[in-house]
């Protein structure tokens, strides 16, 4: 008898939490599982059940998001999607030809988004005109990092033209240092590229070459040179770089065993997490060239999920991740800058200062691009191919004629 | 009523398991096949649109790379490990004292995963770190061994943790077979006075043959599938020059959404398989019938 009251009690107070279910639902599928991103998550789920929310956390880690990407496709062909799925660039649309996607557009237009986001980076969000997803961060790919001791003791001045990166790099070679310190991955190797393609190119060519991928600037001369250059970034490397992962170039940077690098400002994290101060122990500044501003923002997509409980919370989840207390916390603790650009900037380093002002000034003059080889410009199989010939030239003795022939190939075949 | 039962309990038991294998076996296989005939990208489609597929394929030089890989570094673990386990066989039977110890060390290599194979052999072989730090800090400054790094070398460093890797295994399976042979002939081949190592190669190792095929199987699965090392010691690269086709299909399937193209080099791994094993179950299934 005892028992049957308790278990009254129990399906009782079952029935009472099911009764206050109306509240916000959000099941997030996310790869941020590392320490910053973990905190930089958290944040989030705390102001959503701050509102009054019920979070379910569905971090999948590992592989760059590719884990996440076989969960999620399991999910989808199951009919039971996650209500957010942390997903960017071109895949949001290819989601969406899948027909998987929701309209969030009453919180984007209620929330006035078209007025606080650039509107290069406010297109990624947008499926055949309405809003699908929502963003949470910009990381700039074209940043250079620099040893600071190194460069005041070699007498070389932050590089603006690739001229000027080659001559600083040929001197500290001389004087024994290890001019560039780099990772052979792919994604590595393509990051370079992609910057020097901006800064040799510029940003026209950038556009037509890599996002719009017109063959006639494919296998142009500028392309050609492109690939020299590259050629050249490859004798600034040491010898042991190959499948070196990111973070230990940067650790060569900070412990003055290199003088450059070029990554994009996840970098920064590393180096504040081990307390350096930008302009104090370690410079930044945009890769060499003229203008141009390679982008990599983070964001959320919305699915399709059923009941009211789910799609509140997913407008709520939008709500949030666009607004102003999300972005400058999260931002400060992912390393990257808000997406929005009326965000008051006073808690964020130099960098970020100089990012953020860039990526205004940019997308003003029609060069804030989007990044190649963090699957923001292309769809995965194309991009795939380019990295292709990046990396089988860069870690060859191919030639550049070669390389341009086989880039062509590459893109067309990959349609 | 106990005559049907007889008849039937076998096949009533082994129902579950036949459609289980049909479905779950041959109808993937099935499924796998017709996506490789559609523009499959991020989720699988249905409308067949012939061999555009296998066309991207055989003209991206990705996958020219990740085949011809497939065979050189099949042929050459093949054809040392079996090499190497047999005469590391015949040496272990010659009656020495501490085979016991013996054989367990070179079999242990089997025990490990190739992940850790894979990660043991990438430190060994890192020139910044590895053999080539050392033999320099012995005082050969100019000694080089930079396999690893090296493009058109660096396929030989998986054969070499490969052929580490089963070598040991082989002598074993060798071992058993060497075993097995009738002591009666060797000794009459003895009394005749005809020297070891002509005992060995006229009589012991024709006579296992079949102990050949079994190695030769095993390690051109073992070949086939490898992905785990590959992934572990070299990333697929420099570049992409260690890319097998293993890796080629998870890249295609996983990292670029691309299912069509990952199903078919799929068929075509599985038709390399077929090559091989096809002609095996002929033979096993034509000496039944003898």
């Amino acid at each position: 008898m005892k028992h049957m009251t308790a278990f009254a009690a129990l399906s009782a107070a079952t029935l009472t939490a099911t009764v206050a279910m109306a509240e916000p639902q959000a099941e997030v599928l996310h790869w941020w599982t590392s320490g910053g991103e973990a905190k930089a998550v958290a944040v989030l789920q705390k102001q959503f059940s701050d509102r009054g929310g019920v979070w379910t956390d569905m971090p999948v880690a590992g592989g760059g998001g590719d884990a996440a990407m076989s969960a999620l496709r399991a999910r989808v062909l199951s009919g039971n999607a996650p209500t957010a799925v942390q997903l960017k660039g071109p895949a949001i649309q290819e989601w969406y030809d899948e027909g998987v996607l929701a309209d969030i557009s009453d919180v984007a237009e209620a929330q006035h988004w078209d007025d606080v986001l650039p509107a290069q980076i406010a297109e990624h969000m947008k499926c055949d005109g309405h809003w699908c997803a929502a963003p949470v961060n910009v990381h700039r790919v074209n940043w250079v990092w620099a040893n600071k001791s190194i460069l005041e003791a070699n007498g070389i001045e932050m590089p603006t033209t690739w001229e000027e990166f080659n001559a600083a790099a040929d001197k500290l070679k001389a004087a024994g240092i290890t001019p560039l310190a780099h990772g052979g991955q792919a994604w590595q190797d393509a990051t370079i590229f992609e910057t020097v393609v901006l800064g040799i190119g510029g940003p026209d060519f950038y556009q037509k070459a890599l996002v719009d991928l017109d063959p006639d600037a494919l296998t142009s001369d500028t392309m050609k040179s492109v690939f020299d250059e590259m050629r050249k970034l490859r004798g600034y490397v040491d010898d042991n770089f190959s499948g070196r992962d990111w973070n230990l170039a940067t650790a060569m940077v900070m412990n003055g065993e290199a003088a450059f690098q070029i990554m994009g400002d996840w970098a920064k994290g590393e180096f504040l997490a081990a307390g350096k101060e930008p302009g104090v122990d370690f410079v930044c500044a945009p890769t060499p060239g003229d203008a141009g501003f390679l982008y990599n923002v983070d964001s959320f997509a919305m699915f399709k999920v059923d009941g009211k409980d789910k799609q509140d919370g997913q407008k709520l989840l939008a709500e949030l991740i666009v607004g102003p207390s999300f972005q400058e916390t999260f931002n400060l603790n992912k390393g990257s800058i808000p997406v929005r650009t009326d965000v008051s900037l006073d808690k964020f380093d130099d960098c970020a200062k100089k990012s953020a002002a860039d990526m205004k000034a940019d997308g003003a003059a029609g060069s804030l691009l989007p990044s190649m080889a963090h699957g923001m410009a292309l769809h995965g199989a194309q991009s795939g191919a380019i990295m292709d010939v990046v990396t089988a030239h860069f870690n060859s003795d191919m030639s550049s004629d070669d390389a341009v022939k086989m880039l062509a190939d590459a893109v067309a075949n990959s349609m | 009523m106990t005559d049907w039962l007889s008849r039937h309990v076998p096949k009533i038991v082994l129902a579950p398991t036949f459609f289980a294998v049909l479905l779950f076996v041959y109808g993937f296989i099935a499924w796998t096949a017709w996506v490789s005939f559609t523009r499959s990208k991020l989720m699988p489609r249905y409308d067949i649109d012939g061999l555009i597929q296998y066309d991207r394929l055989f003209s991206n030089p990705r996958w020219d790379t990740a085949l011809n890989n497939l065979f050189v570094f099949g042929a050459l673990f093949i054809v040392i490990s079996m090499v190497l386990g047999l005469l590391l066989a015949i040496f272990l039977d010659q009656k020495i004292r501490i085979e016991g110890a013996l054989r367990t060390i070179y079999l242990y290599p089997m025990a490990l995963s190739m992940i850790v194979t894979g990660t043991a052999w990438k430190w060994i072989l890192n020139p910044g770190l590895g053999i080539q730090a050392m033999v320099q800090g012995w005082g050969f400054p100019n000694f080089k061994f930079d396999w690893l790094i090296n493009p058109k070398m660096a396929l030989y460093t998986i054969v070499l943790a490969a052929i580490w890797q089963a070598s040991g295994f082989v002598m074993a399976l060798f071992l058993a077979g060497l075993r097995s042979v009738d002591g009666e002939i060797i000794k009459a081949a003895q009394v005749d006075g005809i020297p070891t190592w002509r005992v060995y190669t006229a009589i012991i190792i024709p006579s296992m043959a079949p102990i050949f095929l079994s190695a030769f199987i095993v390690l051109a699965h073992l070949a086939i599938k490898s992905f785990d090392l590959v992934i572990a010691l070299t990333g697929g690269g420099p570049g992409y020059a260690t890319d097998l086709p293993a890796t080629y299909m998870y890249a295609m399937a996983f990292s670029r959404g691309d299912l069509g193209q990952a199903a078919s080099s799929a068929m075509i791994m599985m038709g390399v398989v077929f090559a091989i094993v096809v002609p095996y179950l002929y033979s096993e299934l034509r000496a039944k019938h003898d």
